[in-house]
């Protein structure tokens, strides 16, 4: 049975049998009591896919395949290497110095330690001199002059058991204010 | 004379020109008002300026001026574009090519002069507004709308300076994208980067973070370049644009440039 309306009343409690309000309350749809419900609902499936979107527009940024040189390469045979000089032959490929000397045999990598460029091997004074702010290197990699925080950093070298090829690889580097220039991976006793 | 007037009148009559200029001739206050507020291009411009607002003591028009060049670089670039292609191969020719073949070879030289000019003048719009105190309320939103303004322009000139691919180019990208390293928590010598570890495996390095992201590779290379076109072409113009519709209608809705107290 329908409420009476009062003329006080804007709409019956419950909506009158047979309206259109009633129609939709037993079709289930959106009512007072289930809108905050909806309403959270469609937020947090708005929030999901805008988080969604700007993932994927984030992930977009990074690529897969890169068209660099390798970080990992094989550098012949110890005896192709001078003892006492240090050898530019991958500099420019790779970014690479391969110094040997009476006892061991390293990798430093051409990017100085101040702002990221690359230095010159000058042989007439026996140091590494970056063009950019000048700071200057010993041939074992340890900063002397110039701007540059810290020493230069060694790339891991080792022998291929296989070939006994030197093989340098460029993605594990070795830090000598760390006090990492001692690990067996940073040289080849030669 | 009669004659000459009765054809304007004709003129300004014609279905044709009232459809452009629905005003008519703007004899009266009320219809000079009408004239400006509704054209879009007169619209821009306030109905009523302040008499201080005109003083360029007062205002040094630096903003103006900053806007002016921003147009100045949008049709000069606009133009280089039609003969730069941002790859290796052909990058430092194009602009040999532009300086020296192209018709009219100062317009990469009026590119160059006018982001070295607008740069100058964002800084010292930014300094007459300070010393002017207009960042003050009601205009502090203003004030942040502008400093990121300015960020983007130092953006513009900085992805800008890739382009030409040189010896200076490609070394100032090296040194200024270093800085990137150091980004608190993205960067892979950042801040609390190191903090965000697999096990004993750190998941920022060399190859996954923010430099890595902007420069497209662990070194400056091709997908720099291009990404650095990208930016400087239409992402930073682009967001540099909307956001200087909202410091232009906001200028206006914060009670027009500020005045002398």
């Amino acid at each position: 049975m329908a409420e009476e309306i009062t003329p006080f009343q804007v709409a019956p409690k419950t909506p009158l049998a047979g309206s259109a309000a009633a129609d939709i309350r037993d079709q289930g749809e959106i009512t007072r009591r289930s809108f905050p419900l909806v309403l959270t609902t469609a937020w947090v499936a708005l929030a999901a896919a805008l988080g969604g979107l700007a993932s994927i527009l984030g992930r977009f940024m990074f690529p897969n395949v890169l068209f660099e040189p390798v970080q990992k390469f094989k550098a012949g045979f110890l005896n192709d290497y001078t003892v006492g000089a240090v050898d530019e032959r991958w500099k420019e490929k790779y970014g690479i110095w391969l110094v040997r000397n009476e006892k061991v045999m390293y990798a430093l990598i051409a990017v100085c330690t101040h702002l990221g460029c690359t230095p010159n091997w000058l042989e007439s004074q026996n140091k590494f001199k970056c063009p950019c702010h000048g700071s200057g290197y010993y041939r074992t990699g340890v900063n002397f002059e110039g701007p540059a925080p810290r020493p230069l950093e060694r790339a891991k070298i080792f022998l291929d058991p296989a070939d006994g090829q030197i093989v340098v690889d460029k993605s594990v580097q070795f830090h000598q204010e760390r006090g990492e220039w001692t690990n067996p991976d940073s040289f080849i006793k030669t | 004379m009669a004659n000459l007037k009765s054809v304007q009148e004709g003129i300004v009559n014609s279905q044709i020109w009232k459809s452009v200029f629905r005003v008519g001739i703007p004899n009266t206050n009320r219809k000079r008002v009408l004239a400006v507020l509704g054209s879009l291009i007169l619209h821009l411009h306030p109905v009523k300026v302040r008499r201080s607002g005109v003083r360029m003591s007062y205002t040094w028009c630096m903003g103006g001026t900053s806007f002016f060049l921003f147009l100045v670089e949008t049709v000069t670039g606009l133009l280089l574009m039609f003969y730069y292609r941002p790859t290796i191969e052909y990058a430092f020719t194009d602009i040999l090519d532009l300086r020296e073949q192209a018709p009219f070879g100062i317009m990469r030289e009026m590119h160059r002069w006018g982001a070295h000019a607008m740069v100058i003048a964002v800084w010292l719009h930014m300094f007459r507004v300070f010393m002017t105190g207009s960042y003050k309320p009601p205009r502090e939103f203003n004030w942040n709308i502008g400093v990121i303004l300015l960020v983007l322009t130092l953006l513009l000139s900085f992805t800008g300076y890739l382009l030409p691919w040189d010896q200076l180019a490609i070394w100032a990208i090296t040194v200024g994208s270093n800085m990137a390293r150091a980004t608190p928590g993205a960067g892979n010598e950042g801040p609390m980067s190191g903090l965000i570890k697999l096990g004993d495996i750190r998941l920022i390095h060399a190859g996954d973070d923010a430099r890595f992201a902007l420069i497209g590779g662990r070194s400056i290379g091709p997908s720099t370049l291009l990404r650095f076109y990208v930016l400087h072409c239409m992402v930073i113009p682009l967001a540099a644009g909307f956001l200087m519709a909202i410091h232009f209608w906001r200028v206006r809705k914060d009670g027009g440039i500020s005045g002398p107290l």
